[in-house]
């Protein structure tokens, strides 16, 4: 018999049950944040912290995405199920996205084991679009024993991906321009693990001394950071790889750790969340008064900072508009 | 704001040219949607993995040659997947003496080369629309 999907029970049951179809219509409700949303959210959560989440994350043609399917054939040699998110920018201009990471990944399509997401980061600055975190959760709830996320390093996907991963896998390759000044600063502080792809290009071996160097400058643990040659497109170092992923594993991510991150990003995307808001209501005012505090400014009687407090006030006590 | 409609832009069969895919799936970002792109030779039973885990609301088949006669499978295999609300469009070169069958398969939409990128791009957010509330 086929398998018709049951739909007789709730999403979240599917979604518990492990069925595919079930996880795609959690992810979709969960990204375009819709009223069932929430009620899975909450759900989800007695299921959470039970997949090792891997953060991929370099520039644009480091190779992440052969990386990543390179991975996942060697954890499902180990008998994992494995998530991925693949995110990728969304146009500034239109809002609209080609999402393109999975065909380096399309010999797992028909995996059953193997569930890929492509995620348009949605005018987020960062490269990380604003839902991936739950996204994450909800494959998590869906009993994937790991989820990888793949990042564009840009804007502030590094805190981002900092904040949610457990294990950090910062990629690059020979040959990107500035070799390793391509490696944005800030992105190094987050890798658990190095990785320069590639290696079966001639340059490889300098990207890796400068890597080596550059990290020796730092003290303590960051120099402790390995440094992994791999090549993607042959599977050429990802046992490596996958060991030092498992061996982190084991080492670093302690249910404390887990909450503490966890913690840490609730406070971040409570003060993004706020600021949206705070942009929405200041888009609200009324034209008048906005125009009569940039007139200020423009002339210099005003500094931008004041007008921005006076405006703050304004929206805490919109009545004091009238009795002007 | 509603949320970007989700499309697939994909290629079965065994022809490789997918230069018109790669038109299409631009054309559709530029018009504010989110393209999963997949580049060519998939299987039906790729594409049925496909469209569930990316959750579209439209796929888009491109055809040059013979590869439009594996569509009538396809939305079989779709249906059986609990993938009925799904909306499938052909582009490409598609004989007049095929078309009707196509039609009563539940192709949504044949586009061909004359086609503009206005009356593609409207007809596809019509569908993923009509997709999207039906699903
Ligand atoms: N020579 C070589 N090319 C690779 C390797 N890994 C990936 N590539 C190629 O680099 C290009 C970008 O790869 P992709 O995975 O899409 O990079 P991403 O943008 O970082 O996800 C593709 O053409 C890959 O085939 C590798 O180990 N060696
Ligand atoms: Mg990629």
């Amino acid at each position: 018999m086929t398998a018709v999907p049951n739909n007789s029970n709730s999403l979240l049951e599917r979604l518990l049950s492990g069925q595919a179809i079930a996880l795609a219509k959690s992810i979709t409700a969960v990204e375009n944040d819709t009223a069932q949303a929430a009620e899975l959210l909450t759900g989800i959560q007695p299921h959470l912290g039970r997949a090792l989440v891997v953060g991929f994350t370099g520039p644009p043609g480091a190779g992440k995405s052969t990386l990543v399917n390179a991975l996942i054939v060697e954890l499902r040699r180990r008998e994992q199920s494995v998530g991925v998110v693949a995110v990728d920018p969304s146009s500034p201009l239109t809002g609209g996205a080609i999402l393109g990471d999975r065909i380096r990944m399309s010999e797992h399509t028909r995996d059953p084991g193997v569930f890929v997401r492509s995620l348009a980061a949605r005018g987020h600055l960062g490269g990380l679009s604003p839902m991936a975190a739950r996204v994450i959760d909800v494959m998590d709830a869906s009993g994937r024993d790991v989820v990888v996320v793949e990042t564009v390093g840009a804007g502030q996907s590094e805190v981002e991906i900092a904040e949610i991963a457990d294990v950090r896998v910062v990629i690059s390759a020979p040959g990107l321009g500035d070799d390793v000044q391509a490696i944005k600063a800030g992105i190094l502080e987050i890798a658990d693990i190095l990785v320069v792809n590639k290696a079966d290009l001639p340059l490889a071996e300098r990207t890796v001394s400068q890597l080596k160097s550059m990290l020796s400058l730092r003290e303590g643990e960051m120099a402790e950071v390995p440094v992994l040659s791999t090549t993607a497109t042959t599977g050429e170092g990802i046992v490596a790889l996958a060991d030092a992923v498992e061996e982190r594993k084991g080492v670093a991510v302690t249910a404390e750790d887990r909450a503490a991150r966890a913690l840490q990003r609730v406070r971040r995307l409570l003060a993004d969340a706020t600021a949206q808001r705070v942009r929405q209501l200041i888009r609200a005012v009324d034209g008048a008064n906005v125009d009569d505090l940039c007139a200020q400014v423009q002339r210099g009687e005003l500094g931008v900072d004041d007008a921005a407090a006076r405006l703050l006030r304004q929206l805490q006590q919109p009545e004091d508009r009238d009795g002007a | 704001m509603t949320a970007p409609s989700r499309v697939l832009i994909t290629k079965i069969g065994f022809d490789g040219h997918d230069r018109g895919s790669r038109i299409v799936a631009a054309y559709l970002r530029d018009a504010g949607m989110e393209v999963v792109y997949t580049g060519p030779w998939q299987e039906i039973a790729d594409v049925v993995a496909l469209a569930t885990q990316e959750d579209v609301d439209v796929i888009g088949v491109s055809s040059l040659a013979t590869d439009h006669l594996l569509l009538p499978e396809l939305m079989t295999a779709l249906k059986e997947a609990g993938l009925g609300h799904v909306q499938v469009v052909l582009g490409g070169i598609v004989p007049d003496q095929d078309i009707d069958g196509l039609r009563a398969a539940g192709v949504a939409a044949i586009f061909h080369p004359g086609s503009t990128r206005e009356q593609i791009v409207d007809e596809i957010a019509r569908l993923a629309g009509q997709a999207r509330s039906a699903a």
